[in-house]
């Protein structure tokens, strides 16, 4: 089965998230690092949430594997949500598309792609390599 | 300081209602707090401390206070999701042994099913300032497919099978047959649980809990109150709390909050896992109660599957008798919040109060626990640690 298009809620960016949702829209995944301790860290924070260290933008390869994954069947439109352990080191959430759900496994690679949102900014999410 | 021995659970009510168009939120409040002190032989006016959490209707306890005319010196209305309740008996029991106050009350009380909530499968409303939402609301997470993520990488990591799951929902429906409240009283068998509509995979229909509308209440005491009231007396030895959540991306399926809260119940307690005759494990989906099972050391890390197999939680049968009451996979769920009915049973069962075709023979030491919140994401835990006095 293939994924249908399901409506895709808008991010709602503030000050401190802009630049992830722009990248976004450049097609580009970005991740916070701390400019302290070194350690990158998901979802985007000003302080590290590990130090409290400033940090700064880094630029991924946008590519992961699949930590977890569950297909959720009870939805007018099912989908895939996961959990992706990024190549940059932190796991975030998103959704696996464009494949067959039946194949979809743990351990998996996967790469971004950005979708279109509601109204709002792309919303990176993963399909199999 | 300790709350081992500090407090105990003086009365307790459980709303027979699992539906109620006719009442509303409030009333329903009221009418458990009323049943848990008739039930501990106290009266309205001894109540000097409330504790409620986000269930309840207005501004933390302040709305509640005025509307039950409470006069209390002491509230606390700490939400942590479903395991709220847990974690207010701790918090009732330490308030008590510091003297901030002597007889407090616990309530709960939802109508989610007379609302026709789809509790597990929608995606909840998350305002824009909540960190998180903008970077997972786009995915729609739901309550199902967030604990259907633990689940699946358990299997992955260990195993575990559909069929070892449902011998949790399983074990529930052999007990909620005896329970004339139950919402669901049909006993159920691997087969019925597996083939059930698959909803969030790898958890099938029968694997998610009931929605229910109800509540309760509790009422916790010092011991030298406690004593001279008509019930017998339910001790709390123990208890321990422990938020979990993403750990900065570090996401780590492999336990749950339970595991530190766990440690700290059972430091405070002085008592093992092995030591206990009955437990009631919040059962929001049968996975929740299998990782509180690992997560409590009641098995080895990645044997809960194998453990809970062949009836092992059924009373009378297995090791480990668990929600003698049907729990939420078949009994009650009130306001999505299963923490407090798991209060109520337990106390139960100390009390010999359960139902005779699943009370435990001397039963004298139980364990609650429960999660609040997201299993995948960020949760409360809390576990409460009880005797028999
Ligand atoms: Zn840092």
């Amino acid at each position: 089965m293939m994924t249908t298009q399901r409506k895709i809620l808008a991010p709602v960016a503030n000050v401190e998230t802009q630049a992830y949702w722009d990248a976004a829209d450049a097609g580009k995944l970005l991740v916070k690092k701390c400019q302290s301790c070194g350690e990158p860290h998901f979802y985007p924070r000003a302080l590290c949430p590990f130090c409290f260290g400033e940090t700064e933008w880094q630029e991924t390869n946008g590519e992961g594997e699949i930590y977890s994954f569950s297909v959720m069947r009870r939805a007018e439109t099912p989908y895939a949500i996961a959990f992706v352990k990024l190549d940059a080191g932190p796991t975030m959430m998103s959704n696996i598309v464009d494949c067959d759900f039946d194949g979809i496994a743990i351990g998996q690679r996967v790469r971004v792609v950005f979708q279109p949102s509601n109204g709002g900014h792309k919303v990176p999410m993963f399909t199999p390599v | 300081m300790s709350i081992n021995r500090a407090a105990c659970i003086a009365g307790i009510y459980e709303h027979p209602t699992r539906h109620a168009p006719d009442k509303s939120l409030a009333q329903l409040h009221a009418e458990v707090a009323k049943g848990a002190l008739e039930d501990a032989g106290l009266s309205k006016n001894d109540i000097d401390g409330y504790f409620c959490a986000g269930d309840a209707p207005g501004m933390g306890p302040i709305s509640m206070v005025d509307y039950l005319g409470l006069k209390p010196r002491h509230v606390d209305s700490t939400d942590v999701g479903g395991s709220s309740y847990l974690l207010h008996v701790s918090h009732a029991a330490q308030a008590i042994a510091a003297g901030k106050c002597d007889v407090a009350l616990i309530t709960l009380a939802g109508k989610p099913r007379s609302e026709g909530m789809a509790t597990g499968t929608a995606p909840r409303v998350v305002a824009p300032s909540v960190p998180d939402a903008q970077f997972e609301q786009p995915y729609a997470p739901t309550i199902a497919n967030m604990y259907a993520m633990v689940a699946m990488r358990h299997m992955h990591d260990w195993g575990t099978t559909s069929e070892q799951l449902a011998w949790i929902k399983v074990a529930a429906s052999h007990h909620a047959q005896h329970n004339p409240h139950a919402l669901l009283r049909n006993v159920v068998t691997v087969e019925d649980v597996v083939n059930s509509p698959m909803v969030a995979s790898p958890l099938h229909r029968l694997d998610c809990c009931v929605i229910t509308d109800g509540g309760g209440a509790i009422i916790v005491t010092r011991p030298e109150i406690a004593k001279n009231l008509k019930k017998p007396v339910v001790n709390i030895l123990g208890a321990g709390e422990s938020p979990k959540h993403t750990d900065g991306g570090r996401i780590d399926l492999s336990y749950t909050g339970i595991e530190a809260a766990g440690r700290r119940a059972w430091e405070e307690s002085g008592v093992k896992p092995a030591d206990m005759k009955y437990a009631s494990f919040y059962d929001s989906f049968t996975i929740t109660v299998l990782k509180q099972i690992e997560d409590l050391g009641f098995c080895e890390k990645g044997q809960g599957g194998r453990f809970v197999s062949d009836g092992n939680l059924i009373s009378g049968v297995g090791k480990l008798p668990f929600n003698t009451d049907g729990g939420g996979l078949c009994s009650n769920h009130p306001a999505n919040r299963g923490g407090l009915t798991k209060v109520l049973e337990a106390v139960r069962q100390l009390r010999g109060e359960a139902h005779p075709a699943v009370q435990v023979k001397n039963c004298d030491l139980a364990v609650a626990s429960g999660t609040g919140g997201s299993l995948g994401t960020r949760h409360g835990a809390a576990v409460l640690v009880m005797e028999r006095a």
